[in-house]
């Protein structure tokens, strides 16, 4: 009976793998095929991946989906590690650490698209003060940001959480300067954390579609924007090919991050 | 003393609440140069709170720390010559056993070869110079221990205070370490000061005990004198077994439900209770001349080095040598010495 | 008046100082999330009161004109087109949540009984599909069901749809989409309840001649709660606003809320009225998820 069971366990998991992997290896299997259309296998080929590099308009969204993601990830590591150090290092009452506790938990419930229809309008109202907020990569780079501060934050936060108050009450009585103590201590114990906000951010970037596909301008297309317009005119082994591109990116980001994140 | 001051430690009239909650209700106490103290309690009694004041980690409400006749209750840890061995030994994870003993130095930007100097003495002193380059996840409990002592003491502390250092280990090596911290105390001449809430620990290490309880400083003496003479029921039950027996004053001595006991002296009081220990009720066959009671075996407990043995009446617990052959039910005669015997105050 | 010390871990200072320094810390990240998300998100909820001009503008006026027509008043009468897309959404998370934990449930107590050597790249498989772009994913289940894969030829071959079309518009491959898209936000954390399961109880209460309902409902939901209400919320949200699976593998036919205030910001240019339904998105998900949260079960995200 007990063998039964696993039986059932296991298939069930492996039809649900199946389920995961199924739609990306199929795609991935015709992106490697000849023929352009149908159920059919014509011969192996890397044409169409060669091809997506003379396609500007790929490598343009390419181009932004890297600058968008990097600035991105850049600045909202900042903001998120002192917004965290903020909350977690300093003695507030109850009420401002409840309030802080909505603000950081609010990007995270929200749903993206009321997100993005909110910016929509606050971008079209700065407009009018100024041209920095004409759709493009700052608004779509604002709008990345929005949503990482708080991942970062709450990542660094459960660092700085385990870090504990008895190292640095530690390095106080071993006569350490404010200074001092940033650098030799807290800066070196919260690395990893920082590091693993700033990965979280990262791949949340890469992974975004709605809040990218409402701020972006006409010259601002990344890759999964370029997809999706693309996905509407039909489907090409070139866009086979760039989906498997982005997916095996994504699988060494992953590998990579859960390699550092379990060294530490 | 050679027109040296002493570097001893007064504490007056601390008290400390956190918010509605009162934590120490005015402690005074004074801790002499090179001694061992201990503040022993149980969790809750304050203890650690104590400790942290005089650290410079928690200030005060109300009250004073005067160190070699410096009033240093307003500098925090940073500018006392006070150093703390933390409960979790708060050890920097990130930095070579090296490196964390040598922080201290580092912070106040002593000069490199003095560092190196100092650092590898006190390392050589608690026998961890081999594990220098070692992490600090790299070592048992006890290597940790001794390395956050270390780190400590390379500062050259007027005071070393210690955090229930022993909780983090095991019970086996908790006796060994108890005696080589007596020793390397006796051997620095330091004065320590700590906390714990193991009696057995606080009578192995510690010139003088103060027992605290709700804030308070009970009592305070000599490890003998706490235990031999405790001065009210929670520290004479605190501190070991005690047999407390109900007592009513009588003249020279007090009329109990065990019979009439002998004392010394008269207690203060009218209604009471006396206290003896286990180990000092002489068990016999025949009646003693003076504080003789006629008792019943009820129970017997085989402890290795001695029996322990339950009698009635009064539900009282005696403990005795193994040689002796008892069963249950015997007969026997108890002497309560009157030298034992300790008059309460409650 | 001087005013008082304190030590705050370690280090003398004064409560003013200590909230300044702090204060310079949240500042960067508290303008941030004030300007572009609270401060937004007030202006959204007036927005929804607000008016749409014949350019597309908005007039700022107060009116309940676009909730009256969100509830299917309009000058000509009253339908429930939109009530039916609302009720459709609620009903498409529900389902999509519920079969995610029917199978995540088998699916990561099989990972979490894996050898602990192996049981590292099984997490993998899982996170893989997790940060990989949904439209890619979606994109692929569009490419799967195309009429001449064998999805839809036995689709065809049963007689479901007509010989030489594709599996979607349908509401069939709008759900294998948010299903297999969504799966891995519930997955996910439920796995790290999962892996810490005290599987003493659940022996205890097998010994005990619980059915295996029994068992499940009392010796393991309890301990998995927390990693489930995470998960619940992971999922649910999205798939209560997500418009990329109902646009490519929905079609018109099978329209979600988030199709329609995705609409109002695209072609049609009603931000008011998009509001309107944002606000009825935003309702419906937090009462959704008092359902789920009614245990009172407090819940760290990360």
């Amino acid at each position: 009976m007990k063998k039964n069971r696993h039986i059932v366990i296991q298939s069930i998991s492996f039809f649900t793998i199946a389920m995961l992997y199924l739609p990306l290896f199929g795609v991935a299997v015709f992106s490697v095929n000849s023929a352009k259309y149908g159920w059919v296998w014509k011969e192996f080929t890397l044409k169409w991946y060669t091809s997506l590099f003379s396609n500007e308009y790929i490598l343009a969204a390419a181009w932004n989906t890297l600058v968008l993601a990097v600035v991105s990830t850049l600045i909202s590591t900042l903001i998120g590690t002192l917004f965290a150090i903020g909350i977690s290092r300093f003695p507030w009452g109850r009420k401002t650490d409840s309030f802080l506790d909505i603000l950081l938990n609010f990007p995270v419930v929200i749903p993206d698209i009321v997100m993005a229809g909110s910016l929509v309008v606050v971008f079209a109202l700065l407009r009018s003060v100024s041209d920095l907020f004409e759709a493009g990569l700052v608004t779509m780079i604002i709008g990345h940001i929005t949503f990482q501060i708080a991942f970062v934050a709450l990542v660094v936060r459960s660092r700085l959480v385990s870090i504990g108050t008895d190292i640095e009450e530690a390095a106080r009585d071993l006569f350490a300067s404010n200074w001092y103590l940033m650098r030799r201590i807290m800066l070196p114990l919260l690395l990893p954390g920082i590091v693993a906000g700033a990965m979280l951010a990262f791949t949340l970037s890469l992974d975004d579609f709605v809040i990218s596909f409402f701020t972006s301008g006409p010259d601002s297309q990344t890759l999964p924007l370029y997809i999706y317009s693309a996905v509407r005119r039909g489907v090409t082994p070139q866009i086979h090919a760039l989906s498997t591109l982005v997916v095996f990116i994504t699988v060494i980001l992953v590998v990579a991050a859960e390699r550092i994140s379990r060294k530490n | 003393m050679n027109g040296q001051p002493e570097k001893n430690l007064v504490i007056r009239d601390i008290t400390k609440s956190f918010g509605s909650v009162t934590a120490l209700k005015t402690v005074n106490q004074e801790v002499r140069q090179g001694e061992f103290f201990t503040l022993l309690g149980p969790s809750g009694c304050g203890k650690t709170t104590l400790l942290r004041i005089i650290a410079g980690l928690e200030l005060p409400t109300t009250g004073s720390i005067i160190l070699t006749g410096k009033d240093i209750t307003s500098l925090p840890a940073a500018k006392r010559q006070v150093n703390t061995v933390f409960q979790s030994y708060a050890l920097f994870p990130h930095l070579s056993i090296f490196e964390n003993v040598a922080f201290g130095l580092r912070s106040r930007k002593f000069p490199e070869a003095e560092v190196q100097k100092r650092v590898a003495a006190t390392l050589d002193l608690l026998e961890m110079g081999a594990m220098r380059d070692r992490g600090p996840d790299q070592l048992s409990g006890g290597q940790r221990q001794r390395v956050a002592i270390a780190r400590a003491l390379v500062n050259e502390p007027d005071i070393l205070l210690l955090d229930e250092p022993m909780s983090a280990l095991d019970a086996k090596l908790r006796a060994q370490v108890q005696e080589e911290l007596r020793r390397l105390q006796r051997r620095l001449g330091t004065t320590f000061i700590m906390v714990t809430h193991d009696q057995a620990e606080a009578l192995v290490c510690s010139d003088r005990i103060a027992v605290m309880n709700a804030g308070e400083i009970i009592q305070c003496g000599t490890p003998e004198e706490v235990y031999d003479f405790p001065r009210n029921r929670f520290v004479a039950e605190f501190l070991g077994a005690a047999n407390l027996v109900h007592a009513r004053r009588a003249p020279g001595g007090v009329e109990t439900e065990i019979g009439y006991l002998k004392l010394n002296r008269e207690p203060d009081w009218l209604e009471g209770l006396v206290a003896i220990r286990p180990e000092w009720i002489k068990v016999g066959a025949v009646k003693p001349e003076l504080n003789g009671v006629h008792a019943t075996i009820q129970d017997i407990v085989y402890r290795g080095t001695n029996f322990d043995l339950a009698v009635s009446p009064g539900a009282m617990r005696v403990r005795t040598n193994a040689f002796k052959n008892f069963k249950i039910g015997d007969q026997v005669w108890l002497e309560l010495p009157p030298n034992e015997l300790v008059v309460l105050e409650d | 008046m001087k005013e008082s010390s304190i030590l705050w871990r370690g280090e003398m200072t004064t409560r003013r100082a200590l909230t300044g320094r702090g204060m310079s810390f949240l500042s960067g990240g508290m303008l941030w999330l004030l300007g572009f998300l609270i401060l937004p998100s007030l202006i959204f909820i007036a927005l929804s009161f607000a008016e749409r001009g014949v350019y597309g503008e908005v007039i700022w006026t107060f009116s309940l004109e676009n909730y009256r027509r969100l509830a299917g008043f309009s000058s000509f009468g009253w339908t429930p087109d939109y009530l039916l897309i609302l009720g459709r959404s609620v009903i498409v998370a529900f389902v999509t949540t519920s079969v995610a934990i029917l199978l995540s449930y088998p699916l990561t107590f099989f990972i979490a009984s894996r050898p602990e050597r192996s049981r590292f790249m099984w997490l993998v498989i899982i996170i893989i599909p997790f940060w990989t772009n949904i439209v890619i994913r979606t994109y692929a289940w569009f490419f799967l069901f195309s009429p001449e894969f064998p999805f839809a030829r036995i689709a065809a071959f049963l007689g479901l749809i007509p010989a030489g079309t594709s599996l979607y518009p349908s509401a069939f491959a709008v759900y294998v989409g948010m299903i297999s898209d969504y799966l891995p936000f519930l997955a996910l954390p439920l796995y790290s309840s999962v892996e810490r399961l005290d599987w003493s109880l659940v022996e205890a209460a097998q010994d005990l001649y619980a059915s295996r309902i029994r068992v499940f409902m009392q010796a393991i939901l309890p301990q998995t709660a927390p990693g489930l209400t995470v998960g619940i919320i992971l999922t649910f949200v999205p798939t209560m606003a997500t418009f990329v699976v109902p646009d490519l593998l929905g079609g018109a036919k099978y329209m979600l809320v988030g199709n329609l205030i995705q609409q109002q910001f695209g072609a049609s240019r009603d931000w008011p009225f998009g509001a309107a339904i944002s606000m009825a998105l935003m309702l419906m998900t937090l009462f959704s998820m008092r359902i789920y949260r009614r245990k009172g079960k407090k819940v760290d995200l990360l």
